[in-house]
């Protein structure tokens, strides 16, 4: 069960690429876990160590001290694209990640991170271009999101305000769940399936 | 008053609404949830924790496909983590009472291609998979679509999704394709116009003369790479061709009941009159070959075009061409045909069935491939591969030098120890050239069965064209 989310501060770490797919996110070879635990570890891992297995040289932004800790990604367009893994969330959380702001996100990462009490948070291509002004100018500036706002502040005081879907933000401020919330409503579902008989069986002919 | 004419997903979406609270999605009801390996432990994992029952087990069905080998399957599994998970896949089924094709099974296969081929995969239907190319099943007209695993848990225990309603994206293509080109040529080239991003927030409807005229498994092609584009799901309006397909199927409907489906499906196709959000319209006659040279599936050019220099692209996408040409290792500007090859698969969810087999041997039929070059051919299920044998497809691909492997998604994700080594390039008829997909540092060219089999005989990026031209009984063109 998530526990509640409203708000953080914290650094950045921006990555100013487009098209970042969840195969670059947590690479397929780490989806043989059965559990959620330990994805930190594989976070952009192919950035991170070369084929034969070193850490590369210089170390990806992600291996770098300084960003230890930094809660708050700053990414180009369509962030999340490709494989439905749910994975990429978790890996992302894991690391300590809990917002992430672009100009868009892939539908099903963007629903997977919803889910994960981790923020997408879209921005418009001016917002943008101007963020990453900002993080250049001031790289170790502390940024905060604040959910029950749908606020960010940045370094100097300056603020912006996010949409989120509002059911998705009820959910996370609350820490409830979706699967609860849905069980809530049975009797709509009973009804529903009352009208409408399956249309297969597939235990029909006993699979084999 | 005449009904507001509506479009083959509001039709589905609107037969599946259950309820909806103020500012909350709806419920949408689900009736056919296919599950794997890979992405389920943790759902089931979840169910146990609450202790939760699966709602409608004879909803869903299971198979090991992402990490099972592709070997013998007498020789057992090496890799310990594989062999944890598709234990675990098999246990969860027993405990939850889900039908199971698993190792051993006649019927297991790819998720994607079993649905269809047990006739499971019907028009009009909501589907949904823990796997992105869930949209392969759109070519039934059905909603179908990929979800994450907290969206597994929620299906199976509550047989219901909350979603919020799509927006629809018309994809239309006139025309008729040459020969030589085919269902992988329309996605693609579609993928290079629209970009990855293009469809995200919408569902797409296929539609025009040139997607009529496509077989049910070369819309299930189409269909599958709907996500490339970023459309969560991609569906074509059911037809005779559908039902033909249908028809006799373990899970299809039979006798009075047949007819009856049918009738409930001739009323599916969009209204005349009925809008969609937005239409983009493709030439199919001015289509050919495609080939990707890029590290996503939108980077592809025409078999006989040339790799893009920075300045064929916008300003803002030049750091991602530089980047995946520099992974690449390809000169801009240079000829995509002619490209050195170490690899070449066939194979996956989205060239892995039948029609795809026969259509790569009807390239290798009496040739080699080249020397040095690795040649995988993976049918999609093992059913697709007793088909192929029946057909001594085999045969043909085992002369021409290429192994001829067990169904599974295998090369397509790298998951099962077939894959790319960093650095050696492959073509392939899967669907994703991400970095790394097909293996640690693998480089990966996208494209049909025909360009993929043609590259094979030369070692070279080919235009199947010319091998046809060069041997044109040797090649089946449709
Ligand atoms: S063949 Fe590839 S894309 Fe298809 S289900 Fe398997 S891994 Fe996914």
């Amino acid at each position: 069960m998530p526990e509640p989310f409203v708000k953080t501060t914290s650094r950045v770490i921006s990555i100013p690429r487009a098209n970042i797919d969840t195969d670059q996110i947590c690479p397929a070879r780490f989806l043989k876990i059965t559990d959620k635990e330990n994805l930190a570890d594989a976070l952009f891992f192919d950035w991170r160590f070369t084929p034969d297995g070193k850490r590369r040289e210089p170390v990806s932004f992600i291996d770098e001290p300084h960003n230890a800790g930094r809660q708050i990604l700053l990414v180009g367009d369509n962030f999340g694209a490709g494989s439905s893994r749910e994975h990429a969330p978790w890996a992302l959380r894991a690391w300590g990640i809990r917002a992430i702001v672009s100009t868009g996100f892939a539908d099903i990462f963007k629903g997977n991170a919803l889910k994960n009490a981790l923020l997408p948070i879209v921005v418009s291509a001016e917002r943008y271009a101007a963020l990453l002004v900002v993080v250049a100018a001031n790289p170790d500036g502390e940024w905060s999101v604040d959910l029950d706002a749908q606020k960010v502040t940045l370094p100097g005081g300056d603020s912006f305000a996010f949409e989120i879907d509002p059911f998705s933000r009820t959910m996370i401020l609350a820490g409830t769940d979706e699967i609860g919330y849905v069980l809530s409503r049975l009797p709509a579902i009973e009804a529903w399936e009352a009208a409408h008989p399956a249309r297969i069986d597939t235990r029909q002919g006993a699979a084999r | 008053m005449p009904e507001k004419p509506r479009t083959l997903v509001e039709k589905i979406w609107d037969s599946h609404f259950v309820a909806s609270d103020p500012g909350a999605p709806v419920i949408l009801a689900i009736d056919l949830h296919l599950v794997h390996e890979v992405t389920s432990p943790q759902a089931f994992t979840g169910l146990r924790a609450r202790g939760l029952k699966v709602r409608k087990p004879g909803q869903t069905v299971a198979t090991a496909d992402h990490s099972i080998p592709t070997l013998d399957p007498s020789i057992p599994i090496a890799d310990e983590l594989a062999r944890k998970q598709l234990a675990q896949i098999e246990e969860n089924c027993r405990e939850f009472g889900i039908p199971f094709h698993g190792k051993g099974s006649p019927t297991r296969g790819i998720v994607h291609v079993i649905g269809p081929e047990l006739g499971l995969t019907q028009p009009g239907m909501t589907i949904v998979c823990g796997d992105s190319h869930t949209a392969t099943h759109g070519a039934f007209g059905a909603l179908a679509f990929g979800i994450g695993t907290s969206e597994i848990e929620m299906v199976l225990a509550t047989q219901t999704l909350l979603q919020r309603k799509p927006k629809t994206f018309q994809v239309r293509i006139d025309g008729r394709l040459q020969p030589g080109v085919g269902a992988k040529d329309i996605i693609l080239a579609l993928i290079a116009q629209i970009g990855i991003g293009g469809g995200t927030g919408h569902v797409i409807e296929y539609t025009g003369d040139a997607i009529r005229a496509l077989s049910m498994e070369e819309r299930m092609t189409v269909c599958n790479m709907s996500i490339e584009g970023g459309a969560r799901a991609g569906l074509i309006a059911p037809d005779e061709t559908t039902f033909a397909y249908l028809k006799g199927r373990r899970f299809a409907p039979q006798g009075a009941e047949w007819d009856e489906a049918v009738a409930r499906w001739r009323k599916l196709p969009s209204d005349e009159g009925a809008t969609y959000d937005r239409t983009i319209v493709l030439d199919g006659d001015k289509l050919e070959p495609m080939v990707t040279y890029g590290t996503n599936p939108g980077m592809g050019v025409s078999v006989t075009g040339r790799i893009p220099v920075l300045a064929d692209v916008e300003p803002g996408a030049r750091d991602d061409l530089e980047r995946a040409l520099a992974y690449m290792g390809l000169a801009p500007g240079s000829p995509i045909a002619g490209q050195k090859l170490d690899v070449v698969f066939i194979g996956s969810c989205t060239n892995g069935r039948i029609e795809d087999m026969r259509a790569a041997a009807s390239v290798l039929r009496g040739r080699h491939v080249a020397s040095g070059l690795r040649v995988l051919v993976v049918p999609g299920s093992q059913q697709v591969k007793k088909q192929a044998e029946s057909e001594g497809l085999h045969e043909v691909f085992k002369a021409a030098g290429a192994e001829w492997r067990e169904s599974g998604c295998s090369m397509c994700i790298a998951m099962n120890g077939d894959q790319l080594e960093p650095g050696e390039y492959g073509i392939s008829t899967s669907n994703r050239n991400f970095q790394g997909r097909q293996g640690k540092g693998g480089r990966t060219f996208l494209a049909s069965p025909l360009t993929a089999a043609a590259s094979a005989v030369t070692g070279v990026v080919t235009d199947p064209r010319t091998l046809a031209a060069a041997q044109p009984s040797a090649v089946e063109v449709h």
